[in-house]
């Protein structure tokens, strides 16, 4: 028998498993693109809260922002659906099985031109799960076309400009009704990372909007959605930190200008002002400053609202608990004196 | 003024020598949105009740109020339920068609008319018995804002009187109709009809010759339409996912089902619902939901009619490729674009076969009465989760609108059966397994569901090129094997849709096939077709695609074959041309009727006469 020392012991989470559990495939996107940074937000977040893989369902639509879902979460199923038509897919898997966690990711193409339509109605319905837009304001997998993101006055390399205002996919999900609606940029691993565990934990649609640059299409001078744009124009509204229900929040009492939201799930998303004055449980404040941000060219980041109160789709069916899709023969299949008694009314 | 023709003809004098009993055809003339449909249906319901096999077809417009409206009442001892082409006798309520329809009629027909229309100064070889609606409407409706809807009501009484129809049973079917709650309701009614018998009784001689008389063809059974045995199939299936668009002539199918639903589904002790009934913002939503909720394990469904199949069809091909069970109703109609949205037509059948781009084959099911609506539903569900694909159960307006006779349903005796689906356990023993490997040898993987507890479980669904580990791949052998074990697979098919029904005529060198409510006309043409003109004819009525072996050799055994379609394009024939070699499709025959009404017996037959050059 072999007398060597035990190897050291393997950084595991909660329950127990490594942050090898939570990654997925190899990534086939360029080096440097902002989506595979998004990916490894993801990880790390369902790492670090500890949620069992196997009981989160990914899905997205198309486009290399819809490839992201198979590098990350390798032990949960994944549903790669047609373009624009995710929110379709989840919303029946999702009703199918109510306890699954949902994580669509999806890109500026897939949900604000082709999409839109489905994206609009998921807001509606206010779907439990977390929408992650890769925003990067052009069509990669066909090689730089402009999307419906990208800014009035923006270029394409090849110099095409864009004549046309942009969506605001936060503003539209506020509109719409959205229960939490956050913009960051994929280059910040801290705010991502609140953002996206606090989504985790939100009862209700999360509508992330990450600015995740394209390294080879949208890069360049002329672009907004670049890295060089954001180091210039984005502007922090607030600083975040996460803190989950199984670490004791008493510790820590908030100070002046911290704003603690509760969570349902026990865990506290904690918002700490920094320059400017914004409520996020105010939805018309929000809706004015991004229009305000707009007009000065800037990219407002953090938690723009939320709202913990607004009964989710599942909530208003009145389903049962246990997931529908697998009911016994006998809670799905009605007896013969019902289809007699039917019968009866039908003579 | 009209300017249609009055041909001379013969007068009729006095009273009829002869009786037509239980045998004829009653067309009631109407504006949509005057309530007529009760007055109808509460006549279709007398006649039943006394026992009489009998039939309705609505024809309507695509209209919530003013414009035409028809309503077919046949009554046939024979059992005949099919549209008859000929009305004898005719309610003539609406002064726009009053005309038009009287002057359609055959010599002989009897018109019951709104006195102030005149009609009877159109012909003289008719039987006309006018009536003062408004005049006898007024005393027994006080509610002047009633009467449009009640004034109806008077015609059944009328036609009681002259067609010998119990007012007994009209009163019966009045409280059926209206049920115990709107009992205020059937009372007026109920008194309308009585003045319009009485008046009918003091007024009138009877001078045609049509009449019933009871018999006993109908004990134990049920009126239904064809949309709501689909939804009672859907239930007893256990569907647990339904989504839909509105859209005519489906609707009703998933408004009948959330009703029977909200009755049968919910927990008796948490009142908690084990479905989910989900009206989507369009067909693409719809579809795509019903695909979420079939990969995540529900037996799920959408109902649509051809506008929504084509905005389906993006999605259909992911759920051909990805391998996802779901159901989709397709009640046909007129097409193509918006076409002619309440007349009725199998006119999707090409289309459906082969939706989406690529290479693509779905599975087809043809029920063509209520009972097939309820069994065949429990069948598709079954048949989607045993092959994982989508599969599309076609109906059509006549089927899907109308009320029909049928038989009470049997419950189903096979238990639900989910198909090749692991679970934890499953793959604890297995160690794994590969999401598109055929093991079987039938073209079926196994599948597990998102929120399967164990390792092995997931695997990553996509509708681009993938290998038997449902891995991303572009490689040719990957791509060719996947695409033949598909092919495969819905060969496998072949040996478990359901088996045609098949009625051999011993001396036959003829042979019908048709599909769905087609059946109807064929069954009473082969009976006109021996009558008449002495031709044997065999007939085999498919209720599925792919075909099964039946239909080859049925074809080889006659010298033609006449294949009947509700369509322009002879599409039923198209889909078998496909499929058969040339020596085959030598013997096949074109039957084609793409009208919009219900198919009827003597098109069938004058146009086989034609043919067959009789």
């Amino acid at each position: 028998m072999s007398t060597t020392a035990p190897p050291p012991p393997k950084k595991v989470n909660r329950i127990g498993l490594e942050v090898l559990n939570y990654k997925g495939s190899k990534t086939t996107l360029c080096a440097g693109c902002g989506h595979n940074s998004i990916s490894e937000r993801i990880v790390e977040c369902f790492y670090e809260l500890g949620v069992e893989p196997y009981t989160v369902a990914k899905f997205s639509g198309i486009g290399c922002s819809s490839k992201s879902p198979a590098y990350f979460l390798g032990l949960s199923h994944g549903f790669n659906g047609v373009h624009g038509r995710m929110p379709a897919i989840a919303t029946g898997a999702l009703l199918a099985n109510r306890t699954l966690k949902g994580i669509g990711v999806t890109g500026d193409g897939d949900t604000a031109s082709i999409g839109i339509g489905q994206f609009m109605h998921l807001v509606r319905r206010n779907l439990p799960m977390i929408y992650i837009i890769e925003d990067n304001g052009v069509y990669g997998l066909t090689k730089g076309q402009f999307s419906a993101t990208a800014d009035l006055g923006s270029t394409l390399k090849t110099g095409v400009h864009n004549d046309l205002p942009p969506f605001d996919c936060c503003a539209l999900a506020l509109k719409w009704g959205a229960t939490f609606v956050a913009r960051s940029f994929s280059g910040d691993k801290k705010q991502l990372q609140a953002i996206i565990k606090t989504a985790i934990s939100h009862q209700g649609l999360s509508v992330i909007d990450v600015v995740s640059p394209c390294v080879t299409f949208n890069d360049h001078e002329g672009s907004t959605k670049s890295y060089s744009y954001m180091k210039e124009h984005e502007f922090m509204l607030q600083e975040l930190d996460y803190v989950p229900s199984y670490e004791d929040i008493s510790v820590e009492i908030p100070e002046g200008g911290v704003m603690d939201v509760p969570m349902h799930d026990g865990s506290h998303l904690r918002i700490r002002k920094l320059d400017r004055d914004f409520d996020p449980t105010d939805r018309f404040a929000a809706l004015k400053m991004l229009e305000e941000a707009e007009k000065k060219h800037e990219v407002l980041t953090g938690v723009l609202y939320v709202n913990t109160n607004k009964p989710t789709f599942l909530e208003l069916l009145n389903l049962e608990e246990a997931p529908i899709a697998t009911l016994p023969q006998s809670k799905v299949r009605p007896s013969k004196s019902v289809l007699d008694e039917v019968m009866e009314e039908l003579r | 003024m009209s300017t249609l023709e009055v041909s001379p003809v013969e007068p009729l004098s006095g009273q009829s020598s002869h009786s037509v009993i239980n045998d004829f055809s009653i067309q009631v003339a109407t504006v949509n949105g005057s309530g007529s449909q009760t007055a109808n249906s509460v006549l279709m319901r007398a006649i039943f009740q006394m026992g009489i096999p009998v039939s309705g077809k609505n024809m309507f417009p695509s209209n919530i109020a003013g414009l035409p409206t028809w309503f077919t009442i046949r009554a046939s001892k024979h059992g005949y339920i099919g549209r008859r082409k000929e009305v004898d006798f005719l309610v003539a309520m609406n002064p726009e068609t009053a005309r038009e329809d009287v002057m359609k009629l055959d010599s002989g027909a009897a018109v019951v008319y709104d006195a102030p229309l005149k009609l009877s100064e159109l012909r003289s070889d008719l039987h006309f018995y006018p009536v003062p609606f408004d005049k006898l409407v007024a005393p027994v409706c006080p509610d002047a804002k009633l009467r449009k809807l009640v004034r109806n009501m008077i015609y059944d009484g009328i036609v009681s009187w002259l067609l010998a129809i119990e007012m007994e049973e009209i009163q019966r079917a009045l409280v059926k109709q209206f049920g115990k709650r709107k009992a205020k309701a059937a009372e007026l009614n109920w008194g309308a009809a009585k003045a319009g018998f009485e008046y009918a009784a003091k007024t009138f001689t009877k001078t045609d010759p049509f009449r019933v008389e009871r018999m006993n063809e109908t004990a134990g059974k049920i009126i239904i339409d064809g949309n709501s045995a689909c939804a009672l199939g859907a239930m007893f299936a256990g569907v647990t996912v339904v989504t839909w668009y509105p859209i005519t002539p489906s609707s009703s199918l998933v408004e009948s089902l959330i009703g029977y639903m909200k009755r049968f589904r919910h927990d008796p002790e948490t009142g908690k619902a084990t479905y989910a009934i989900v009206q989507a913002e369009d067909e693409l939503a719809s579809i795509g939901m019903a695909l979420g909720a079939g990969w995540a394990g529900a037996r799920s469904m959408t109902s649509t009619a051809g506008p929504g199949i084509s905005l389906m069809s993006e999605f259909i091909g992911l759920g051909y490729y990805a391998e996802i069970p779901t159901v989709v109703y397709d009640v046909e109609r007129v097409g193509p674009s918006t076409g002619l949205p309440t007349r009725t037509a199998q006119s999707d059948i090409l289309f459906t076969a082969f939706l989406s781009h690529g290479d693509t084959k779905h599975p087809l099911f043809f029920p063509c009465s209520p009972e097939e609506c309820f069994s065949m539903s429990i069948d598709a569900f079954q048949f989607a989760e045993k092959f994982q694909t989508p599969v599309f159960v076609m109906t059509d307006l006549d089927l899907g609108m109308n009320n029909w006779m049928a038989d009470p349903f049997e419950y189903p005796e096979t238990p639900i059966q989910r198909g090749k689906v692991l679970d934890a356990e499953d793959l604890e023993k297995l160690g794994g397994f590969a999401r598109y490997k055929d093991v079987d040898g039938d073209g079926v993987g196994y599948r597990t569901l998102p929120g399967t507890n164990h390792p092995a479980a997931s695997y990553f669904t996509r509708g681009s090129g993938h290998n038997d580990k449902a891995q991303y791949t572009e490689r040719e052998d990957d791509y060719i094997n996947n695409m033949d074990r598909l092919a495969h697979k819905f060969e496998v098919m072949r040996q478990h849709v359901p088996a045609p029904v098949v009625r051999i005529a011993e001396k036959a060198r003829i042979g019908f096939v048709a599909v769905g409510t087609s059946d109807y006309a064929v069954r009473e043409s082969c009976d006109q077709l021996k009558n008449e003109y002495d031709i044997d004819a065999s007939y085999l009525r498919l209720k599925a695609f792919p075909f099964t072996e039946q239909l080859t050799g049925f074809i080889r055994r006659h010298d033609r074959v006449y294949v009947v379609d509700q369509n322009r394009d002879a599409q039923l024939l198209g889909l078998m041309r496909l499929e058969f070699d040339p020596e085959l499709i030598a013997r096949l025959r074109s039957v084609r009727y793409y009208g919009g009404l219900p198919l009827d017996a003597r098109t069938i037959t004058d146009e086989i006469v034609r043919q067959e050059g009789k």
